[in-house]
């Protein structure tokens, strides 16, 4: 940051007696001089019209003038463009940094938005109406009230196998994806079926190739036929692109080799006992006297859900909409799952 | 039926002023406009080509072999002014008047080229067999099984060692990387096939067995081919009949035998006794 507000005193300096008597103090002067949302107007009319053609054109890279944020590039900056650009004093607004709404990236991020544009914020999906993610897509339902801004570090998924721009641009134009099926196909060469970890390509609309940026294969069937609005932000690249509501989304694969999420046998999550939620390996120290051994186990990668699965174990993915049974990622549906925790 | 029907064909690279093509070709000695500087690659050819045959075109290097199989395989250079009529069976309307997806289409389905440069045809990164079944791929074919089957069945036919179907492409010898171009011409089934230059930087006796492999399987396919070689001996081999250029003119076509046996051209015979 540029210019740090200065404090009351007139003297320029910050009190220093402790972290949170210096934040409060900057707290109360609030972003003098600063425009609502950080962005200028004709910044934030830039990137809407950007959003807006994206949402005319499902999957397709529009560019936009990508202005530099107080943090470095590649850090989640067009997501920031993107959520500051749509944020109105009465949204209320989450972040997620992998699943998690406590790292620093997403607490700084979220409490840029609190500072300049006034917001509410929150770590409950189904409270909030704007949220940026990075990595990861909820497990609850969002909603057609909601809308989601993921940080996208590699717009192009046809980067992958050809850095031209320029000849990665022709094929979008003309649809053709060729080199991507050879990516696919070699890929069960080597593997016996599709084993892309991350930024799994997919068709939009049966029309552009989509990078749907790093989130894991388990939450790219959530983006089909969804409810809510997904705008696709990339800062470094400058690009930005859009999933519209009941947009047809579907991963490329072959016909007898069908796309498959992660899997996780026989586990569940240490703290909520889930079995339907995407799990990560977490390595923790034991709490005995050795401070060398530690014990791996799993956990749900969404933290907040997590927190309410804790309180009441049946909570269903869906639990906050008046329909049942919602199609949304891997086992939704608690007949399927096999075994909620209980 | 007539597969490919050439009228006129002219490639220019250059500004191309009214005087390009009377004072080039080979009474003029040059393939260069004295007036605009412009070279003419190619000018007043005309060609046509029966299914299943094979025309060879021989030619010193510059005389425009290789800019005439470009333009007859869909893929003449952007920077060059090409004019004539190119029919095609099973297309209305001239070829050289076709928009980019007709020509991806055909390119990927109908007429394939094998390049000279073998970084052009291929992508050395993927593997060998991920080269060949790129153009099934790119036709929709979303089968892993039947791509996988079709390709193999491929290495086995252009004799590539089949275990090695799933290693780099730039850990293959330039023989075997030479019949994987030829494996990836034929995997879609085409209707024409362009080798330019099939056999360079192999050597001698892997120059043989390319060459006995293709006609074996040209044969058993039936596919028309056009051969472009500076190499009179690749196209004795292969072709029933030949064109020769000179200065970016056709100066002599007939049946190959005719042509190696008894050439008319003052160039041709030149060409023929300057054999070491």
């Amino acid at each position: 940051m540029t210019e740090l507000p200065t404090s009351s005193d007139d003297t320029g300096s910050v009190a220093t007696d402790s972290v949170d008597a210096a934040l409060q103090s900057l707290d109360d002067e609030g972003m003098v001089g600063y425009n609502y949302a950080y962005l200028d107007e004709h910044t934030k009319r830039e990137v809407r019209r950007s959003m807006l053609k994206a949402v005319a054109i499902p999957g397709h890279q529009v560019p936009y003038a990508s202005r530099p944020m107080p943090l470095a590039r590649g850090w989640g900056t067009g997501g920031i463009q993107a959520s500051l650009s749509m944020l109105g004093p009465t949204d209320t607004f989450k972040v997620i940094d992998q699943g998690a709404d406590e790292s620093v990236n997403a607490t700084n991020i979220r409490r840029l938005a609190e500072t300049t544009a006034d917001v509410a914020t929150t770590t409950d999906t189904t409270e909030a109406d704007l949220i940026q993610s990075r990595h990861r897509i909820p497990e609850e339902v969002l909603t057609g009230e909601q809308r989601l801004v993921l940080q996208v570090p590699i717009p192009d998924a046809l980067r992958t196998v050809d850095a031209s721009d320029a000849a990665n641009r022709r094929r979008h134009g003309h649809r053709n994806y060729g080199k991507m099926w050879v990516h696919l196909y070699e890929n069960v060469v080597e593997y016996g079926e599709i084993q892309i970890a991350s930024r799994y390509p997919t068709m939009v609309a049966d029309r552009y190739l989509m990078d749907p940026s790093p989130i894991p294969r388990w939450d790219v069937p959530k983006l089909d036929d969804a409810d809510h609005l997904t705008i696709l932000a990339a800062g470094r690249e400058a690009r930005i692109y859009a999933v519209p509501p009941h947009t047809a989304v579907e991963p490329l694969a072959f016909e007898d080799r069908a796309f498959t999420v992660e899997r996780f046998p026989e586990k569940s999550c240490h703290a909520c006992g889930s079995t339907d939620t995407y799990l990560v390996e977490v390595s923790e120290e034991l709490g005995t006297d050795d401070a060398a051994s530690f014990e791996t186990r799993y956990a749900c990668n969404d933290s907040s859900f997590c927190e309410k699965r804790r309180e009441d174990p049946d909570l269903q993915k869906d639990h906050h909409l008046e329909r049942d049974e919602v199609q949304w990622g891997p086992m939704t549906a608690d007949a399927d799952a096999g075994g909620e925790s209980s | 039926m007539t597969l490919l029907e050439a009228t006129d064909l002219e490639v220019v690279y250059g500004s191309r002023c009214h005087e390009c093509l009377s004072s080039t070709g080979s009474r003029a000695g040059t393939n260069q406009c004295v007036n605009c500087g412009s070279v003419v690659a190619c000018a007043r050819a005309d060609l046509s080509l029966e299914p299943g045959d094979v025309l060879g075109i021989v030619g010193e290097s510059g005389s425009g072999k290789s800019s005439l199989a470009e333009l007859l395989a869909l893929e003449q250079a952007s920077e060059a002014t090409v004019r004539g009529d190119l029919q095609y069976a099973g297309y209305d309307g001239n070829l050289l008047e076709i928009d980019y997806q007709t020509r991806h289409d055909l390119r990927t389905s109908e007429i394939s080229l094998v390049h000279q440069h073998i970084r052009d045809g291929l992508n050395l990164e993927f593997t060998g067999g991920g080269n060949v079944a790129e153009k099934l791929l790119s036709a929709g074919h979303r089968s892993y099984a039947d791509v996988r089957e079709r390709v193999s069945d491929l290495f086995e036919e252009t004799e590539i060692p089949v275990d090695r179907i799933d290693d780099r492409t730039n850990t293959y010898s330039g023989g075997m990387q030479r019949r994987v171009q030829i494996a990836r011409a034929l995997v879609t089934n085409p209707d024409l096939i362009v080798l330019d230059e099939p056999t360079t930087g192999l050597d001698v006796s892997v120059q043989a067995r390319v060459l006995d492999m293709f006609r074996r399987v040209q044969r058993e396919e039936n596919v028309a081919t056009i051969v472009v070689s500076h190499d009179l001996s690749v196209v004795r081999l292969l072709a029933d009949r030949t064109l020769v250029m000179r200065h970016g003119r056709i100066v002599e076509s007939g049946l190959t035998d005719r042509v190696m046996e008894d050439p008319h051209h003052e160039y041709t015979q030149t060409l023929i006794n300057s054999v070491i």
